[in-house]
């Protein structure tokens, strides 16, 4: 009951972004600077793939060369694609077993806990370094009863018709720029299944890392779900600190069958030199429930606004996303909800938070179809700015094309209120402390989501990104 | 003098003077109750004596233990022993009771001692189950978020349940009896007398009943007029007023 909450305010007075550090470039492959038919070619090469989907990447090439930038959005005029490198491959294999990880690379995740977290909390892990995954294994009785839960190369390899099935039917490569950037240069990323009326119980866990400036990752992750069964992802990020820029853009496609029970929980923690642009949609059929829970609290911009088609009676979908705002820092983040089928719902809760002028916005749209009779959407939106130079934007956007349907929208914004802070101080916590207390109330509906152990992360984080807010 | 002392302190609010060269001691040990019409500054002095930014003192001095706080945040004088329950306790969502109270003992003990590592939890649920037995309070109330939908009783009794966590030194009490009904006025006053003596609190106490001081009786009871103290009695002061009303002092004391 209260783990959730457990605010140890140790996490204060430690240094602003402990995952800063950088490791040497141990790189065994890279492609050379910049973005042509070559270079995908010779990503595609390199994977040993089939010829399909190199034709796929082909076309996402060309559809990524000759879409406009978006410009409805956050200014993206500083991300240099031309002097990115696409491709870097860390090691030669993925591995199951840590052992087998080259050392420098195990050791980065022997800092960020990841070995040890896996063998506490987790039914299966993954970790990507660049633009490779270089461990992937999941809890044996798991793999036994068919659950599936490889790399995406692995996925295509060893089970290529489910692959193709799915691959690209839920972010199809046309869907915007980015998504269409992926799927030309798609590296990592996990495929992911869970056979009928298998419960994952424990969460499945993919890390990624990009340790060497300047360059882009482009994890593409496949989730199927098949009728009845449960499973919760979740995934974790952080860079080192430079001064040049590098790019993160994933695409993430989920299939929730029938009855099916799917959550995917980011913890997003990018050094805040990282563009963080995110595809994320699943498609929910019957009965079924996608529940997206978001928390963006690192990169330099973040553009993501995960999504649910409801493509079947009963379909639920659920987005709970924070995102927070620091000094240079754009977040814009939102949800996406589109009732295709009588009787569907969703629900959007989204908290933003802004610090020392960081802007937090909220972009959101609700659609619901001609079928959709009896659909009911609701979203609710927070903000909360910490100092008055901060900005919080909501833009909310509602198409509704059936008369029967419930729809409700609120939004509302506030600012840290002095009578609160009196109030807690008045009680002996420092404006720093009170603020953070506060702060963490004002997420604890979607902190209170997570499993404990990722409850408690976040609220450290939220610690971190506290410090030095006051003054 | 051990305690709280109040010397000549004028508050403005938004230019106007609300506090006027008040001055008042508290010893700890001692309980004094303010007593005076609506809108006549108890509240105001006594978020100034706490350290609201929004009431600083223009003139006069406000001592804890022989040392000035006027420029001390309420933090520091939190953590110095002064607490306030307030008369509208402030609603902070998502924060539950429990989590609030071990952060701030926390903070408090670490303020203390900074190698400490916190009051083990174990611990702390033994002392907030004993607090919240003895104000009769559901055990499920720890766990719901900080005065956010509480009722005008429930503030009140988790006020004194802060209180009880907190063990000051000098507790000011702002109308700690309002929204109180009948059976709940009698246990949050025999919490407040159980404290009181425990830890040898010194209590300022603001009420407009005669009432609460039944329970809790005061050594001193000061009639508040104007922004500051008009008269100062025994307890049979509260009796007389509550028969006559405010309006006999207000003809015996001329106003300034
Ligand atoms: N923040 C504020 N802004 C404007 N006026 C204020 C503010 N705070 C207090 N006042 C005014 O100062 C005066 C004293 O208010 P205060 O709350 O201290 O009275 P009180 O003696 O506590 O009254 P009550 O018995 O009704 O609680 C009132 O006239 C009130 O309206
Ligand atoms: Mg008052």
């Amino acid at each position: 009951m209260e783990k959730s909450q457990d605010i140890q305010l140790k996490g204060i007075g430690d240094s602003d972004y402990q995952y800063g550090f950088q490791d040497p470039d141990v790189s065994v492959f890279k492609t050379r600077e910049g973005l042509d038919e070559d270079v995908v070619r010779q990503i595609s090469a390199m994977k040993g793939e089939p010829e399909w989907m190199l034709d796929y990447r082909l076309k996402g090439l060309k559809h990524f060369q000759q879409r406009p930038m978006p410009s409805w959005g956050p200014d993206l005029s500083d991300l240099d694609l031309d002097h990115l490198i696409y491709y870097v491959r860390p090691s030669e294999k993925s591995e199951k077993s840590w052992d087998e990880v080259p050392d420098t690379i195990k050791n980065t995740f022997d800092k960020l806990g990841i070995p040890e977290a896996e063998q506490k909390f987790l039914a299966g892990v993954g970790a990507q370094y660049e633009s490779e995954m270089v461990y992937h294994s999941i809890q044996e009785h798991l793999e036994k009863m068919g659950v599936i839960f490889l790399s995406i190369e692995d996925g295509l390899r060893q089970y290529p018709d489910l692959f193709r099935k799915y691959f690209g039917t839920v972010v199809p490569f046309t869907d915007n720029k980015f998504a269409a950037l992926n799927s030309a240069v798609w590296s990592g990323g996990s495929f992911v299944y869970i056979p009928k009326g298998v419960h994952v119980d424990l969460p499945l866990q993919a890390y990624f890392r990009l340790n060497i400036a300047n360059i882009g990752q482009f994890e593409r992750s496949l989730i199927i779900a098949d009728e009845g069964s449960q499973v919760h992802y979740v995934e974790g990020c952080t860079a080192p600190q430079y001064t040049t820029n590098s790019f993160h853009s994933g695409v993430i496609e989920i299939i929730v069958g029938k009855n099916a029970r799917v959550r995917y929980s980011t913890i997003q923690n990018w050094s805040t030199n990282v563009y963080n642009l995110v595809t994320q949609r699943a498609k929910v059929f019957e009965n079924g429930t996608m529940e997206w829970v978001d928390s963006n609290l690192g990169s330099k911009i973040t553009m993501k606004y995960p999504s649910c088609y409801l493509m079947e009676e009963g379909a639920h979908g659920e987005i709970l996303s924070m995102a927070f705002a620091g000094k240079g820092q754009i977040q814009d983040a939102g949800s996406k909800m589109v009732h295709f089928a009588p009787n569907t719902s969703s629900k959007v809760t989204s908290k933003s938070i802004s610090k020392n002028g960081g802007r937090s916005s909220y972009r959101g749209l609700v659609k619901i179809m001609p079928k959709a009779v009896n659909a009911k959407a609701n979203v609710v939106c927070d903000a909360l700015i910490l100092h008055g130079q901060s900005q919080s934007d909501t833009y909310p956007t509602m198409e509704i094309d059936q008369q029967k349907v419930s729809v409700g929208h609120e939004a509302s914004v506030s600012k840290i209120g002095e009578e609160q802070l009196f109030y807690l101080m008045s009680r002996g916590l420092s404006e720093e402390d009170a603020t953070t207390m506060v702060v963490s109330g004002f997420i604890e509906p979607l902190v209170k989501e997570l499993p404990m152990e990722y409850a408690v992360e976040m609220n450290r984080l939220i610690q971190i990104q506290m410090t030095g807010a006051v003054g | 003098m051990t305690g709280l002392e109040i010397k000549n302190l004028s508050v403005n609010i938004h230019d106007k003077e609300i506090i006027k060269n008040f001055s008042l001691k508290v010893p700890k040990g001692e309980i004094h109750a303010v007593m005076g019409p609506n809108g006549t500054g108890k509240s105001t002095l006594s978020y100034s004596i706490m350290g609201h930014p929004a009431y600083h003192p223009t003139q006069g001095e406000i001592l804890l233990n022989d040392q000035i706080i006027n420029d001390w945040s309420p933090d520091q004088r939190s953590q110095a022993g002064l607490f306030l329950a307030m008369q509208y306790p402030v609603a902070v969502p998502g924060v539950s009771v429990a989590n609030f109270l071990r952060t701030a003992m926390n903070i408090r003990r670490k303020a203390a001692n900074p190698s400490d590592k916190g009051i083990p939890i174990p611990e702390f649920r033994k002392i907030l189950k004993e607090k919240m037995a003895y104000l009769k309070m559901d055990p499920s109330f720890s766990s719901r978020y900080l005065n956010d939908g509480f009722s005008g009783g429930e503030k009140k009794r988790a006020e004194v349940l802060q209180m009880a966590m907190l063990k000051p030194e000098i507790a000011i009490l702002d109308e700690i009896d309002s929204g109180l009904d009948i059976d709940a006025l009698r246990i949050v006053a025999e919490g407040i007398n159980t404290l009181a003596q425990e830890n040898q609190m010194g209590i300022l106490i603001i009420t407009h009943y005669q009432r609460l001081l039944d329970y809790i009786k005061p050594d001193v009871v000061h009639i508040m007029m104007d922004g500051h103290i008009v008269l100062s009695g025994k307890s049979e002061l509260a009796l007389e007023l509550e028969e006559k009303g405010y309006d006999w002092i207000r003809q015996e004391q001329p106003l300034p």
